[in-house]
């Protein structure tokens, strides 16, 4: 029964619940299980709390017992990244700065996610703050790949990532501020999304670049993926910068995922030199799999993408800076110093010092310099400049397509150790998923192969325009399905920690 | 020529309030000009009037309605702080020893 249960899609798994086939508490134990089978080696976790979990189980049961209408996920476990806060266990953002602490409420994704009566098994890891793309910058560990544990699991969602791969959680939430959800997806062989900016809320989110965090699903499939981005999507008076408008149909794009007559841009300059070739193999692959099943295929310039990552790594860390000033050592969190002789001020210094990472310590200086008198116009002006040559870019392109791919990452999953010493390596982890956070657009990442000179995951990224994201699930269920037919069985029963 | 030298890096650590060591001082410049040297690329191809955007989507002037809502009590509010006296945060001195 153990392994069925886990085998289920988070769809199937709702349904047989919501039809008395299963327990919310029989399903939730068999990833309990699943947990302590696994995470020793995995290491997905920063915690995880079998009875608070069970508890919620045995409340969703009842509330189904009791006739409550409930939604589709209703009593199927979740991981939730450590970056949303959460009343009843502790919330690190993946730092020492916070080590310990109980947020005093929850985040709207959170809350949403518990009225809708999905049961949390846990947080999961990540880079400090939101700041990575492999989980080592993680003041408590990095996590392992599951397809290789030698290697990242991507990041910063690199523990939601994870669990959901090995199989320890059906779904799971992330943020994504320049790639985080859709890149650790990617390597992990599984589906994840950006939503549109503002179409998920960041209330409760851990700030790490405001005008970029977004909020949105890991799962196994298509359909998962878009009834996890249904449940906590939507306006939300609590963050100002939320979209007032409907959430866009992606379950039902997920259902249906036809692309006959679809117009498909490749982007030119997110394809050749620079990436790994079994990455560019699969990506053109899949490109053609897409034109016989009835896309239009067409080669789209960006040109303005080249500064892409170039503008990110002035705007993220120039809003992180700014951001991270709340951890002052005074009203929560880590203080360090405090005997009485020094200063707030100094006390505040060597408790960050002591707090951050190295990583989190490189970006908050690096955004002071950008926005410090003098250097303002030629480095945070000129970023956002640059990002509106962006915004222009896909407008213009998504006046003759309606929506844009590429490979998701560069390369498959490197392996732990290999990029920590050198940031700007690091960073090109994120070279094809920058642009869609700068214009604030929608996209998506599906698994559309194993490279073969490792035999490690391929993402296919899928860009859609603003509040557009329904096109991105479209496009993926073809994706998926089209590929599930050609190889015989989901990429994911070939992971070494396939059930 | 350097992007940035290691007295301007000891002068943003102040501005953050990262009482950061010696060698911290020293591998933070290095990694930082590097990133500099990196990401001035902005500057060839922002030129012109091109206007800047801050955010993605052109939001202004979001209000909510104004009610009253339940907010935290002092206890849960002060749940998480350092050092707690008289139902406030206790902090460290913030005026100099005269004051």
């Amino acid at each position: 029964m153990g392994t069925e249960l886990l085998r289920m899609t988070a769809a199937e798994l709702g349904a047989a619940i919501r039809a008395g086939e299963v327990t919310s508490v029989a399903a939730t134990e068999t990833y309990l299980d699943r947990i302590g089978e696994v995470d020793g080696d995995v290491r997905a976790f920063l915690h995880a709390d079998r009875e608070a979990a069970l508890e919620q189980a045995r409340a969703v049961d009842s509330r189904i017992a009791a006739g409550e209408e409930l939604g589709p996920l209703a009593g199927v476990p979740i991981a939730h990244k450590d970056v949303f806060t959460t009343t009843d266990m502790p919330t690190t953002a993946g730092s020492r700065i916070l080590e310990g602490w109980n947020p005093p409420y929850d985040a709207t994704v959170t809350s949403r996610l518990r009225e809708a009566g999905l049961v949390i098994l846990g947080k999961t890891n990540m880079d400090e703050f939101a700041m990575g793309s492999s989980t080592e910058n993680s003041a408590y560990g990095a996590s392992h790949n599951p397809w290789d544990l030698s290697r990242v699991p991507g990041g910063s969602s690199g523990g939601s990532s994870a669990a959901v791969a090995a199989y320890e959680a059906p779904l799971a939430t992330g943020t994504d501020t320049g790639g985080s959800i859709r890149q650790p997806a990617a390597v992990c062989g599984l589906v994840g999304a950006k939503p549109t900016y503002g179409g998920s809320s960041r209330y409760g989110v851990i700030a790490f670049a405001s005008s970029l965090d977004t909020p949105g699903p890991f799962a196994r499939n298509v359909l998962d993926a878009a009834l996890l981005h249904e449940a906590f999507s939507g306006h939300d008076p609590r963050d100002s910068t939320s979209v007032d408008a409907p959430v866009p149909p992606v379950v039902e794009a997920a259902r249906h995922g036809d692309v006959e007559g679809l117009r498909v841009g490749v982007v030119k300059e997110l394809d050749g030199e620079g990436y790994q070739p079994g990455v560019l193999r699969r990506f053109h692959e899949t490109v053609e799999l897409l034109e016989g099943l009835g896309a239009k295929v067409v080669e789209v310039s960006c040109p303005s993408f080249d500064t892409a990552l170039a503008a990110y790594y002035l705007i993220a860390p120039s809003e992180c800076s700014s951001n991270l000033a709340r951890f002052d050592a005074m009203r929560y969190g880590l203080r360090v110093g405090d005997d009485g002789t020094r200063s707030a001020e100094e006390v505040m210094s060597m408790t960050r010092a002591e707090g951050f990472g190295p990583e989190v310590k490189r970006r908050i200086m690096l955004g002071t310099y950008a926005l410090s008198s003098g250097y303002y116009d030629a480095y945070y002006g000129s970023a956002q400049q640059v990002r509106t040559l962006i915004k222009r870019d896909f407008d213009a392109a998504f006046g003759h397509v309606d929506v844009l791919v590429s490979p998701t990452t560069p390369t498959t999953a490197f392996s732990i150790g290999e990029r920590a010493a050198d940031p700007m390596a690091m960073y090109l982890a994120d070279l094809c998923t920058i642009p869609t956070n700068l214009a604030g657009n929608s996209a998506l990442s599906v698994p559309c192969g194993l490279a073969p000179e490792d035999g490690l995951p391929v993402g296919l990224q899928v860009m859609a325009p603003v509040l557009a994201d329904d096109r991105t699930y479209r496009v993926g269920a073809a994706v998926e399905a089209a590929l599930a037919s050609k190889r015989g069985s989901a990429l994911l029963s070939e992971s070494a920690y396939a059930v | 020529m350097s992007a940035i030298t290691r007295d301007e890096v000891a002068h943003l650590a102040r501005l953050s309030r990262l009482a950061l060591h010696d060698d911290e001082l020293d591998q933070l410049a290095a990694q930082l000009d590097v990133i500099i040297s990196a990401v001035a690329k902005v500057q060839e191809v922002a030129q012109g009037d091109i206007p800047p955007s801050s955010h993605a989507l052109p939001l202004t002037n979001v209000y909510r309605p104004d009610e009253t809502h339940q907010g935290l009590d002092p206890d849960q509010a002060l749940a998480g702080a350092p050092a707690v006296e008289d139902q406030r945060f206790r902090v460290p001195r913030i005026l100099g020893e005269e004051a």
